[in-house]
């Protein structure tokens, strides 16, 4: 039998933490709620919880301190929950370590689906060697072979392409900010150049894509960077 | 040794080429040894061709010579129409300035640039109107002749026996982009007018006779080259200078030349000026105020003002020194300056004079040291300084002349007791009683009583005390040379006396002026309101040049001037007056009586420039004809400088002030904003949320149930967009649209915009059309993306299921079209506008949303620079289209 996950929830509104719990099996999850930061901190020590869900206007801490002092010590996936037009703090919030973000109002399938794709994340990096392909929807990924095929047509990609797709498969289903991309794959001396990434995310597209204005793999998130949709 | 530029020189060259494309027109000048050489014509010519590469051009005015040929060169050419002045009864023409000004063209043609206006013109002289014309960045092509070049003005006289009056400044012949020399023989240009070319036929033997003789132009001819040629000699030193391939580096030569109170100085400011000319020498123009001043005449005194004018004009910096040695001083002055040359005109005075007191130019020479000196001579001998001593003491000091009486009439009791009742006293000191009378008097009192007192002195001594007593009548001879003494005493006594009176008067005055500006200063730096500031400039003015004055500030919202401290100083202005203010404010530049520009104006106005501009003027009004020299204005022009920079610190005060507000407002709509969107969206998320989880449930059987959790899901998510595009809308609507701009990628946005329409749109089919070549823009994504998302979810509402939407985008040279179209209902006529109106809605009895969609895309394209609009399509539907401007300098992506 899969042990039970153990889920914290730090939120101040009591109607979400219930929102929350009633859309997990209580069989399957253990959902431990947190009323402020500093409680939501002791919580994480305390239980040791598979995800982190973390609301973003807190009281007492501001959401993103509350990541970077998690960060100091545990690697737990942390996902941040915020509203629309706070693209900023989501960033901030990304780039101090939360692992990915949920936009207020949300669905029960995209929570779950979340929560899925960072438990997933984090087996791997945890296992002995991470797999090194990526199937998903007609595309094809080995990164040991360093090939690219689509609908079984293989796909010549120059290095940046591929370093950028590398970096996207690793963290397939994860959001990846402009940060992130820019300092893994230009250098952190890169990391505000964000045309760079315009450039080579539609080239990437335009030999991925079956029609770039409308990407089925690789998604923008607006204001905050780019997902590789996994199945 | 390298050869290295001069950074000075190079940075006036840089300057000189940088402020050219930027405001200033460009001045070319046609120059001519006389009329009829044919200026006018060259200058139509050139305008005809500028005409012909379609420049904007116009004539501002042409001289009415009548010459058939010239009047056929101006046909075609747009002509401003003249401004009729009456003057003394005669309807004058004269060029229409503000009538230019209006017009504006790229290029104006002025005839007679040393034309004198008529009274009652804004300027003095119409070189003055080119200046204003050029300063506002209008090109001018412009007539001149030789003579009427300032520096050569006399030199002109020498030849041709003629004073011309009317000149023009070298200064605006040295900016002179272009000087063009329009240049014929002599002997043509006798013929032309001969052959009645040049005036009309009844002035020609007059003008053969007087002014138009071989020899007169000849020598008219090689002024006029000679000058030009001087000019190019000193563009091609500029430009080798600034190449560094000049002959070795030399300290720039400058020339000091003294401005003397008498007829001589204008000619030599005009010789230094010359001199410093051809030596591409700096000039610097100093006059030296001493007590002596206080005793010459008025038309003296100005005679000095009127040479540190011309010098001024000439392009000299003016001085003036005041002290009590002028050579000392002058000296001294030159030595700090490192002058190189003094320049100073012959003494005019008596030869006997110069024995005695010793001359000004011997002792400057002696004590030159290594600076030389040159002596111009000059034809006017009668032009010393006329000392006007009654007039200097016209108010008869009736205290003083009571005083000699009374003082006489006690030395002669006194000295009939010594003389008559104590006896063997001797006469001759007798006259030692009187003596003290006349020193105290004299040290006390005008020369007038002073001379009273030793004339009465004399006339008692003889009447009383000498032999024959009684009668006025004396044998001995020798009592003359008593008399005399006495009366030299008198005299030097009180001479002594009043200089050293003056000299007090003098140093107090400048004491008064250092004192004052202190004071201003002081109180100026410790002052916040503005208020404040005025008044105590008003009344250090008041104090200082004892009269009435008030401060005008520009007003920063609206740019009108107004009187700053109301409450204290009423400084009213009559409305022509507020125009001169206006226009000082305007221009930078100060006008008004004693000024050249409007000088016909009740007050002098001083701008307040401070480094963002002109923030206001100092307005003046004199009192009586107090003379306005050059010391006092430039006095006044110190004090407009305190003032600037107070009023400026209290605008910087202000502006820092009300970004610190700003912040502070911005801060607190940002967290408000934030916390209702917190507050109203929690819920909204937790209800859709928990509807789309009932929806999903196994256990929910009942139909009825089932359509009970969809309507909650379906509305919740609605009620959700509906405050999402409220909170926008405030946002947007607070003006200050924080915009996030980066480089994005217009096919991103729209992919991403789709996916999230993609449930909204499933009953609808999205085609994009997008081309390869779509360039990055500088935009706020998330904003732009919005308002893609904005029209899509507009198509979804509004257009029927199973309908096609197109989104395709085109790229301008300027920006890049994005179109949306659907192929829903057409507008109605009208509504193309309208359906960007806050809550409008096309349809009233729909009840689906706030109508605030459209309007939030036309905010957040119009905060980019961009335009929506929407038109009806041929085949049905409607159309979106967004401009978004193209950023001009796409950054660099480097290939891997």
């Amino acid at each position: 039998m899969i042990d039970r996950q153990k889920i914290v929830v730090i939120d101040d509104e009591l109607q979400m933490r219930r929102f929350l719990k009633a859309c997990f099996d209580p069989a399957e999850v253990e959902l431990l709620e947190a009323e402020t930061a500093s409680e939501g901190m002791r919580l994480v020590a305390k239980e040791n919880p598979d995800v982190v869900l973390l609301d973003l206007g807190l009281p007492d801490v501001d959401g993103i301190d509350v990541t970077k002092q998690l960060r100091e010590w545990t690697r737990v996936p942390i996902i941040v929950l915020s509203a629309r037009g706070r693209e900023k703090d989501k960033i901030e919030a990304l780039d101090a370590g939360a692992d990915d973000y949920l936009t207020k109002p949300f669905g029960v399938g995209e929570l779950q689906a979340r929560i899925r794709v960072t438990l997933r994340h984090m087996n791997q990096t945890k296992g002995p060697n991470a797999d090194p392909t990526f199937e998903s929807g007609g595309l094809k990924v080995d990164l040991s072979m360093r090939r690219v095929a689509v609908d079984g047509k293989e796909v010549h990609l120059t290095p940046i392409e591929f370093k950028l797709l590398t970096m996207l498969v690793r963290h397939s289903g994860m959001v990846l900010t402009h940060k992130q991309l820019l300092s893994e794959v230009w250098g952190p001396a890169y990391a505000d150049e964000t045309h760079y990434l315009r450039v080579y995310m539609g080239q990437l597209r335009h030999k991925l894509e079956a029609d770039p204005a409308r990407p089925r793999h690789i998604t923008t998130e607006p204001g905050v960077g780019y997902r590789l949709l996994a199945d | 040794m390298q050869e290295r530029p001069n950074p000075d020189a190079i940075l006036a060259q840089m300057k000189e080429e940088e402020e050219r494309p930027g405001g200033r027109g460009r001045l070319k000048i046609y120059l001519g040894m006389a009329a009829g050489v044919g200026k006018t014509y060259a200058m139509l010519n050139d305008g005809q061709e500028a005409k012909k590469r379609c420049v904007d051009v116009v004539i501002g005015y042409l001289e009415p010579h009548g010459r058939a040929e010239t009047e056929a060169m101006a046909d075609g050419l747009e002509r401003l129409p003249l401004k009729a002045f009456d003057y003394k009864g005669v309807t004058l023409s004269e060029f229409d300035l503000d009538a230019a000004l209006e017009r504006k063209p790229k290029l104006i043609l002025v005839d007679e640039l040393a034309h004198t206006n008529v009274p009652g013109s804004r300027h003095k002289k119409r070189w003055q109107a080119v200046a204003e014309l050029l300063q506002e960045g209008i090109d001018v092509y412009t007539t001149v002749n030789i003579q009427h070049v300032e520096s050569l003005n006399d030199v002109v006289a020498q030849i041709t026996g003629v004073v011309v009056s009317e000149t023009v400044p070298d200064s605006l012949l040295n900016e002179a982009d272009e000087i063009e020399v329009v240049d014929i023989p002599p002997q043509e240009l006798i013929q032309r007018l001969h052959e009645g070319k040049v005036y009309v036929a009844d002035k020609v033997n007059q003008a053969l006779s007087s002014f138009f003789k071989k020899s007169n132009l000849s020598a008219l001819r090689e002024l006029a080259l000679r000058h030009t040629a001087e000019r190019v000699d000193r563009q091609v030193r500029t430009y080798r200078a600034a190449e560094g391939s000049s002959e070795p580096w030399h300290t720039k030569d400058r020339i000091l030349v003294c401005v003397a109170p008498n007829k001589m100085g204008p000619r030599v400011v005009r010789a230094a000026a010359r001199m410093a000319g051809a030596l591409h020498a700096e000039l610097i123009a100093v006059s030296v105020e001493s007590p002596r001043q206080a005793g010459l005449s008025e038309e003296d005194r100005m005679r000095s003002i009127e040479g540190l004018r011309l010098a001024e004009h000439l392009g000299a910096e003016t001085v003036t020194l005041s002290g009590q040695d002028i050579v000392a001083e002058v000296v001294h002055f030159a030595q700090s300056r490192n002058v190189t040359t003094i320049v100073v005109g012959k003494p005019v005075r008596k030869r006997w004079r110069e024995i005695v007191f010793g001359s000004v130019v011997d002792t400057l020479v002696r004590s030159s040291g290594d600076i030389d000196v040159h002596v111009i001579t000059g034809q006017d001998t009668a032009g010393t300084p006329q000392k006007i001593l009654v007039k200097r003491e016209e108010e008869h000091d009736w205290k003083g002349y009571g005083m000699a009486v009374g003082l006489t009439t006690l030395a002669t009791l006194l000295n009939t007791l010594l003389f008559d009742v104590i006896k063997h006293v001797e006469r001759i000191n007798l006259v030692m009683v009187y003596l003290l009378g006349v020193t105290y008097v004299s040290s006390r009192h005008s020369r007038l009583s002073a001379g009273l007192a030793a004339i009465l002195g004399v006339l008692c001594f003889d009447f009383f005390f000498v032999e024959p007593r009684h009668s006025l009548t004396f044998y001995d001879g020798q009592y003359l040379l008593t008399f005399g003494v006495m009366l030299l005493v008198a005299i030097l006594t009180s001479t002594l006396t009043a200089r050293l009176r003056e000299q007090t008067v003098s140093a107090s005055l400048r004491e008064r002026r250092t004192s004052a500006l202190y004071n201003l200063s002081k109180k100026l730096s410790a002052t916040r309101s503005r208020t404040e500031i005025g008044k105590f400039t008003v009344e250090k003015v008041r104090e200082v040049f004892g009269c009435d004055a008030g401060v005008l500030i520009k007003s920063r919202a609206t740019g009108k001037l107004f009187s700053g401290p109301e409450s204290e100083c009423k400084f009213e202005l009559r409305p022509n007056e507020h125009a001169v203010a206006l226009w000082v404010l305007d221009h930078g530049k100060m006008a008004g009586k004693g000024t050249d520009t409007l000088p016909g104006s009740e007050g002098t106005y001083v701008p307040l420039n401070a480094e963002n501009g002109c923030v206001g003027v100092l307005a003046v009004r004199w009192e009586g004809n107090a003379v306005r020299d050059p010391s006092q204005i430039n006095f006044l022009e110190t004090f407009a400088n305190q003032l600037a920079v107070a009023i400026e610190r209290t605008n910087l005060a202000k502006d820092s002030h009300e970004a610190l507000l700003q912040v502070e407002r911005e801060r607190l709509r940002n967290s408000l904003l934030s916390s209702v969107s917190h507050d109203l969206r929690t819920p909204l998320a937790v209800i859709s949320g928990s509807a789309e989880q009932l929806r999903g449930s196994s256990s929910l059987t009942a139909t009825r149930d089932i359509a009970l959790a969809n309507a909650i899901a379906i509305e919740s998510e609605r009620l959700g967009r509906q405050v999402r595009n409220l909170l926008d809308m405030t946002r947007l609507e607070s003006g200050a649209v924080d915009l996030t701009r980066g480089w994005q990628s217009l096919e991103e946005l729209i992919g991403s915009s789709v996916l999230r329409t993609e449930k909204m749109l499933h009953d609808h089919e999205v085609i994009t059309q997008l081309p390869a070549n779509l360039p990055l823009v500088l935009v706020d994504g998330v904003l732009l993306e919005q308002a893609f998302v904005n029209l899509l979810e507009n198509a979804s509402r509004h257009t029927p299921p199973k309908t096609k939407i197109f989104i395709s985008a085109k790229v301008l040279p300027q920006s890049v079209v994005v179109e949306i179209a659907n192929s829903g209902p057409s507008l109605q006529a009208g509504d193309e506008e309208r359906i960007f109106d806050k809550f409008y809605r096309p349809n009233a009895n729909q009840t689906q949303g706030f109508g605030l969609g459209l309007t939030i895309c036309r905010a957040i394209l119009e905060a980019h620079g961009g335009s929506i609009r929407a038109m009806n399509r041929t085949e049905g539907g409607v159309t979106f289209m967004m401009v978004i401007p193209k950023s001009q300098d796409a950054p660099e992506v480097p290939l891997d």
